[in-house]
């Protein structure tokens, strides 16, 4: 197990490095370099030659690289162009909601698709079946940020049920805190639980099928038991799966859709951050989030071993 | 005389087994409802798009202030924006953009995508940089990606289409890979190299005919992503710039007017899941129109990567 772990971290590095490499070139793609774009067409060579070296933007590209994947590894992402912080200070004021956002959202997707998704396998052929795989096709058709304005039409518009913008913070109670998110929670979970729902369904599908099944039936154990301890529990890897690549689009989703509710997650702080072309800002959030993704699919692999002990990771 | 009349026979035999095959085809075609329903409602969008000017009487950048805003009618048939123009009509210009930002992005990714997949198959070296490259580069979620790169670019139609380019190759480049790496290994291909052929002519002659209807397939899927992906990127500011329209850009407008004007929201975003829910079931279709083995479209693994 330990060997595994170290050599699934071993391999992040090269990932780790194009990642960083690639976030590092787009800063130099800009056209005219980032100096000149952030200054305007009046600005002086001084200005420019000014805000490169403020930037790191001096020197030969591999030196730049290797300072800044330097001061990377040793937690320090730059200062914001424009904001009077460090990128680190501004990621940590900003993540809050937005893993807030995208825990309540895996919560709603895991709460629909996996009934849902028993449901629709058990049910295989019927009509049941077919509706929940119809709907969860249209899901999948369905972009999130799609799904949260029609919310935002229906609930906040037409019904006035819920606020449709702002956000509180958990700090000041958790009821108001769960008012503000419920709606982007939903337009993110739902558009997930279709593709959760559609693995689950297959899945059990592949399971039900299984000599076991038959045998825990002719024993006489009830449909439930059969279901939830005998099925699902050997149906449950490759859900387990798709849930960590859920989570991570959860957490990019939430980018889009925290623009619509005005929630001040990294959402929000990357899109201000394009609009005044706060370069390192963007690098660092990013970098951060694109960590966060690596870091929980790792993590799901591990988990591998923990709910199935016949997954040996160690040996091949 | 006799070998002239065998082969004559097998000449004729091989006529109407592949007309067989063409009505067996056909028929499996119109018995895969996925395949149909996607074909016949992409067809019907694609035709609104390319036959667009002709389909309406109004200009899609005419400003006219009186006509802000107002509900659909007869003469507005859904309605108009915040500048008083014609949704219909910029709907139908946008259609023109949103599908063929797609259909380019899609194209060029595969053609890329086969091209990185298949060489990084059958040459070492090259498929340890080249798959390093794509791990690194699928590890970065999607649309930040691509949101990163419109940045740097700049909003307008050409940045969309090479940063979402650079956004899908590696998936493809993948599934391309993955499944040379299997036509490799076959007997028919060791007899080829046997016989001497080079790795160039196995690649082209071989290898590359064998990969696409994998690579058709994931393109369909790419299709539908770019049209989202195009969609959210216009809709955060960063994709195609006003006044030209895209379903994504006139949904960003409609944020701002959502409590007066329901329209503005419901039918770009009704446009955008009917081409994504046709494109979806082509692709599914497809999948089980080529590869008989596979039985059914009931699992989710196919879209690994959902963008927004």
């Amino acid at each position: 197990m330990l060997a595994y772990i170290a050599k699934r971290l071993l391999s992040l590095i090269p990932v780790l490095f194009v990642v960083t490499a690639a976030l590092f070139l787009i800063i130099h793609i800009t056209p005219g370099g980032p100096a000149s774009s952030i200054l305007g067409m009046e600005a002086s060579a001084e200005e420019i030659a000014a805000l490169n070296k403020e930037l790191g933007l001096d020197g030969p590209i591999l030196t730049q690289y290797t300072n800044w994947i330097g001061k990377v590894l040793q937690g320090d992402l730059g200062n914001s162009i424009f904001m009077k912080q460090s990128v680190a200070q501004a990621i940590k004021e900003h993540i809050g909601p937005t893993l807030s956002l995208a825990i309540i959202a895996q919560a709603i997707a895991i709460a629909l698709a996996i009934p849902f998704g028993i449901l629709a396998a058990y049910k295989r052929g019927t009509a049941a079946d077919y509706t929940l795989m119809g709907v969860s096709l249209m899901g999948m058709a369905v972009p999130g940020f799609l799904l949260a304005l029609f919310l935002v039409l229906l609930f906040g518009v037409k019904l006035q049920w819920l606020p449709v913008a702002g956000y509180a913070e958990l700090g000041k109670g958790l009821g108001d805190h769960l008012k503000h998110l419920i709606l982007p929670g939903i337009s993110l979970g739902t558009i997930q639980a279709a593709l959760i729902a559609r693995m689950t369904r297959s899945s059990m599908l592949e399971v039900l099928n299984l000599n076991f099944i038959k045998t825990a039936r002719s024993k006489g154990v009830t449909e439930a038991k059969v279901l939830f301890k005998h099925a699902f529990r050997n149906a449950f890897l490759p859900i387990l799966t798709v849930l960590g690549q859920t989570f991570g689009t959860l957490v990019t989703g939430a980018v889009v859709v925290e623009g619509i509710f005005n929630i001040p997650g990294l959402g929000q702080l990357i899109l201000n951050s394009i609009a005044r072309r706060d370069y390192t800002v963007i690098q660092g959030v990013v970098l951060i989030v694109t960590l966060i993704y690596v870091v929980i699919n790792l993590l799901i692999d591990l988990l591998y071993g923990v709910v199935d002990p016949r997954v040996r990771l160690d040996r091949k | 005389m006799e070998i002239t009349e065998s082969k004559e026979y097998i000449a004729d035999l091989s006529k109407r087994m592949r007309k067989e095959q063409r009505g067996l085809s056909r028929r499996r075609f119109f018995s895969n409802p996925a395949l149909v329903a996607g074909a016949a409602i992409f067809v019907v969008l694609a035709a609104l798009a390319a036959l667009g000017p002709w389909l309406t009487s109004f200009d899609p950048y005419a400003m006219k202030v009186t006509e802000r805003l107002k509900a659909p009618s007869a003469l507005h048939l859904l309605g108009t924006d915040e500048f008083g123009r014609d949704l219909f009509t910029r709907l139908l210009y946008g259609a023109r953009v949103s599908i063929s930002v797609g259909l380019i992005v899609a194209a060029l990714s595969s053609f890329l995508g086969l091209l990185i997949g298949v060489y990084a198959s059958f040459y070492k070296t090259l498929d340890h940089v080249l798959m390093r490259i794509c791990d690194g580069l699928v590890a970065i979620p999607g649309i930040l990606l691509a949101i990163a790169l419109m940045a740097a670019l700049g909003a307008s139609a050409l940045n969309v289409v090479i940063a979402l380019t650079i956004v899908f190759t590696p998936n493809i480049a993948r599934v391309v890979r993955s499944s040379a790496l299997v036509i490799k290994e076959q007997t028919y291909i060791e007899a080829m190299r046997a016989q001497g052929a080079s790795n160039t002519r196995i690649i082209w002659a071989h290898i590359i005919p064998n990969t696409l209807s994998p690579l058709l397939v994931q393109a369909t899927f790419v299709f539908a992503e770019a049209i989202i992906s195009e969609a959210a990127l216009s809709f955060l500011g960063a994709g195609i710039p006003a006044p030209e329209p895209s379903w994504g850009n006139i949904l960003q407008a409609s944020k701002l007017v959502i409590y007066k004007a329901w329209w503005m929201v419901v039918f770009p975003g009704v446009a955008i899941v009917l081409s994504v829910l046709s494109l979806n079931l082509l692709g599914d279709g497809l999948r089980d129109w080529l590869d008989p083995r596979v039985k059914g479209s009931g699992n989710g693994t196919k879209r690994k990567w959902r963008k927004a």
